[in-house]
């Protein structure tokens, strides 16, 4: 009953009576709402630069920076709002933000 | 840095799992988004969340969405140690009667469910000493509400109740020692952190977590929209609060203080200050007396905390 | 095994007697803030604990929000829980009142009925009660001891039901009730555990069944909220029932959602909630005696409001006096009174119907009270219509 289908209801096709009641979530949900669409930049990594020190993976406040195999990261477009903490932390200087 | 035992030696043994997920609706290079995510990284055992309205509440659990991994309980605005309180005890007492299993409470607040509204539910549990966390994010003002002034907002600060005016530039008022209020409780933990140093706030998290009684952190979050930087600025932010001995980062165990940051070399607090456009009005030349009055204030702080280091006791 | 061996006769004070059955009830947490008339029953439940007898986390909060707060936190976890207040407590509380129904929180609060300040009056009238009317707990009013008792046990097994799941008080008039020592009959512990065992609350919070609660919702979707709090709120008069029948087998005593005394055939009905009701019938009584067509009825369950039954009951009288032990300032009249009239008009009941506030402040309404009001009522009967719609009883002019 505290499943959802957030398609449905962001398209407001729901009653009172579908709704979980008392509004009990069942979570994680948020990953449906893609914040990448947020951007106005992007940030690039250039690999050959990454020293893999991870920093930007720490410091990214929205998990869009993923540790691969390899001990290297990749950015999650999906979720990156472009602030740019990762390019200002990075100690390499291996990360550009460019225009969307 | 002499903190206890690390659980986390380096960023590498941090764990890859968040509990704490992406699609949340906080502002691109948001401090307390950062802390949360490190909070959770932390967590040992069945955990729980009790937070408080504000920025994260609001942003992490708008409906049908919401970005966490983990039971998350929002009430009211000033009991997040209340709830938290009634959780912890819930649990102990239906494991000793065999009807539930303990989860480990982290009451996670804003400065302003905490310093202000929320300090009679806090100082209530605190006295109490139920086995909880409370981790207070700080962006020093109402941020969520539209950066109204709180008791965490430093003096000189311009917020949207306490302008930058003709007749009084920012608040006049100073920002509570709330890690000395917490420590007056007596209570076995308390720490401040910066989301700069992300190892030292979550040991630190999850040290807390292992203590059978009432915990407490005050993490420093800057807020971009608020304090007025560029996003990618936040770290670099948090980083200076704490170099130039504007935050200071200490553990009060058992009433015993540890600085854990010795910063020897303090940076001018004049860098800390410019990068933000909260404290602009501050470089007038009519309102420099301000600016003495808090560097004066982080001079004495920091001193009065070597002393106390000297002496051992906070409270 | 007979009956009368299980239960006990003894004599308590109302708030001994609610005490005890949360007691009996093997409550799991206590949060409570001390304020008169009520601090007996923390105070008792308090030494329960400490002596051993009640297995339960008690936490003397720093104030009545943060009791109820860690009332709310501790039953989403699924423990049984119970708190107490009155007055300026309940009114304290009053934010979280409403998060505990739509959050749908099981928790029984016991309301030592008390006036609201100002001036500060510690002694009874129902005024904290009504200022929380509207924030969907269900209120039940006891009459005596024995029904504080009742009614604190069947509030578990109303509010824990899995069809509601919503948080119940049971009201006892300050000092009038929570300090008077009256006989009653008590159950077994057997009795009550096997009337009210531990079930899991289905939303529980659980790290293995993760979910959010209190989410924040835009106005895309908070009057669903709402209105599925409505459909949930209206399902309590038959939770009611259920909890009152298998209350009976246990008891022999049978609690309807009002309690009608000579109502049948009733020219005059009076209308009241709490330990007056117990006034009102005696002396109706006696007015019976002198072949006087007076009935009483008395609220059990006063929200949800008993529409139905109400309406069924009034609908041939003649004339309704309502006792309204607090006041709506600014409204139409008393609370009940306001009530009272809703239903009737919705009904299509047109009678002689006037407002009595009574008592407020714990002023005494005495047996000479009730006979003076039965004999205006007579009166009034007589001429045909009230001389006033509402009458402030006893206050001097």
């Amino acid at each position: 009953m505290s499943e959802i289908d957030v398609d449905k209801i962001i398209k407001g096709e729901f009653s009172w009576k579908t709704l979980p009641p008392a509004a009990m979530v069942k979570v994680p949900t948020s990953l449906e709402y893609k914040t990448g669409v947020w951007r106005i930049e992007k940030p690039i990594i250039d690999q050959s630069k990454c020293t893999k020190c991870l920093l930007c993976w720490i410091y990214c406040p929205d998990m869009a920076v993923k540790r691969i195999d390899g001990g290297s990261v990749e950015i999650d477009y999906e979720f990156c709002k472009g602030c740019g903490i990762c390019a200002e932390v990075c100690p390499a200087k291996a990360i550009k933000m460019v225009e969307e | 840095m002499e903190s206890a035992q690390k659980f986390f030696k380096t960023i590498r043994d941090v764990p890859t799992e968040d509990y704490f997920a992406p699609g949340h609706r906080l502002c691109a290079g948001c401090g307390p988004s950062l802390a949360m995510k490190l909070a959770m990284k932390a967590i040992r055992m069945p955990t729980l969340v009790v937070n408080a309205t504000g920025c994260v509440e609001v942003s992490t659990s708008l409906f049908p969405y919401v970005s966490w991994r983990l039971p998350w309980v929002h009430v009211a605005f000033e009991n997040a140690a209340a709830v938290a309180s009634g959780i912890s005890e819930a649990f102990k007492i239906l494991e000793k009667k065999g009807r539930g299993k303990k989860h480990d409470v982290i009451a996670i607040a804003g400065d302003g469910g905490t310093f202000d509204i929320g300090l009679q539910a806090l100082s209530g549990a605190l006295e109490r000493n139920h086995k909880m966390l409370y981790i207070c994010y700080d962006n020093e003002a109402y941020m969520n509400t539209g950066i109204q002034r709180s008791g965490a907002t430093p003096t000189g600060a311009a917020t949207t109740t306490s302008p930058a005016g003709k007749v009084i530039p920012g608040k006049q008022e100073r920002k509570k020692d709330l890690i000395g209020i917490v420590v007056a409780h007596r209570i076995p933990y308390a720490a401040t952190a910066s989301i700069s140093h992300p190892l030292d706030f979550i040991n630190k998290v999850r040290k807390a977590l292992e203590i059978d009684g009432a915990t407490f952190i005050h993490v420093l979050t800057p807020c971009t929209l608020g304090w007025r930087y560029p996003s990618s600025q936040t770290i670099k932010i948090a980083r200076l609060a704490v170099e130039t001995r504007y935050f200071p980062i200490i553990e009060v165990e058992n009433g015993r203080v540890r600085i854990n940051i010795k910063v020897a070399r303090p940076r001018p607090l004049e860098e800390f200050l410019e990068a933000q456009g909260r404290f602009r009005h501050l470089f007038e030349p009519e309102n420099k007396h301000i600016l003495e009055i808090l560097k004066q204030q982080v001079e004495e702080n920091w001193n009065r905390l070597l002393k106390l280091g000297e002496i051992g006791l906070y409270a | 095994m007979s009956r009368l061996k299980q239960v006990r006769k003894i004599a308590l004070t109302g708030d001994e007697a609610v005490a005890y059955a949360a007691k009996q009830a093997d409550v799991d947490v206590i949060a409570a803030y001390p304020i008169t008339p009520q601090t007996i029953i923390v105070e008792r439940l308090s030494r329960y604990v400490a002596d051993g007898e009640l297995n339960a986390a008690f936490i003397q909060a720093e104030s009545e929000h943060s009791a109820i707060s860690i009332c709310l936190g501790a039953a989403l976890t699924g423990a049984r829980t119970f708190t107490s207040t009155a007055s300026q407590g309940l009114a304290l509380m009053h934010e979280i009142l409403h998060v505990a129904s739509s959050m749908r929180a099981p928790i029984v609060m016991a309301i030592a009925n008390r006036a609201l300040n100002s001036p500060l009056n510690i002694h009874c009238d129902h005024s904290d009660v009504m200022n929380a009317r509207d924030t969907g707990w269900a209120h039940l009013f006891a009459n005596n001891v024995q029904q504080a008792y009742d009614l604190t046990l069947m509030a578990f097994k109303i509010a824990e039901d899995p069809e509601l799941l919503l948080p119940v008080s049971v009201n006892l008039d300050g000092f009038i009730l929570t300090h008077s020592v009256e006989p009653l009959e008590v159950l077994s512990d057997e009795d009550v555990q096997g009337y009210i065992p531990h079930i899991p609350y289905p939303y529980r919070i659980d790290f293995d069944r993760p979910l959010a609660y209190g989410v924040m919702a835009l106005p895309d979707t908070y009057m669903e909220f709402r209105r599925q709090l409505h459909e949930v709120i209206t399902k309590t008069p038959q939770v009611f029932r259920k909890a009152s029948e298998s209350f009976s087998k246990i008891s022999g005593r049978l609690y309807n959602l009002t309690a009608p005394y000579f109502v049948e055939d009733a020219e005059i009905i009076v209308v009241g909630l709490g330990s007056t009701v117990e006034t009102l019938r005696y002396v109706a009584r006696k007015f019976r005696g002198r072949n006087a067509k007076v009935g009483v009825v008395g609220l059990t369950m006063y929200r949800p409001f008993p529409e139905e039954e109400v309406a069924k009951t009034l609908a041939d009288a003649k004339c309704v006096a309502v006792m309204d032990r607090a006041y709506s300032y600014g409204g139409v009249g008393g609370p009940l009174y306001t009530d009272i009239l809703s239903t009737l008009y919705k009904n299509g009941i047109r009678t002689m119907i006037a407002d009595f506030v009574y008592g407020l402040g714990g002023r005494d309404f005495k047996l000479t009270d009730a006979e003076e009001l039965f004999n205006k009522l007579v009166k009034s009967v007589e001429v045909g219509r009230f001389d006033q719609d509402i009458y402030w009883w006893g206050v001097r002019e």
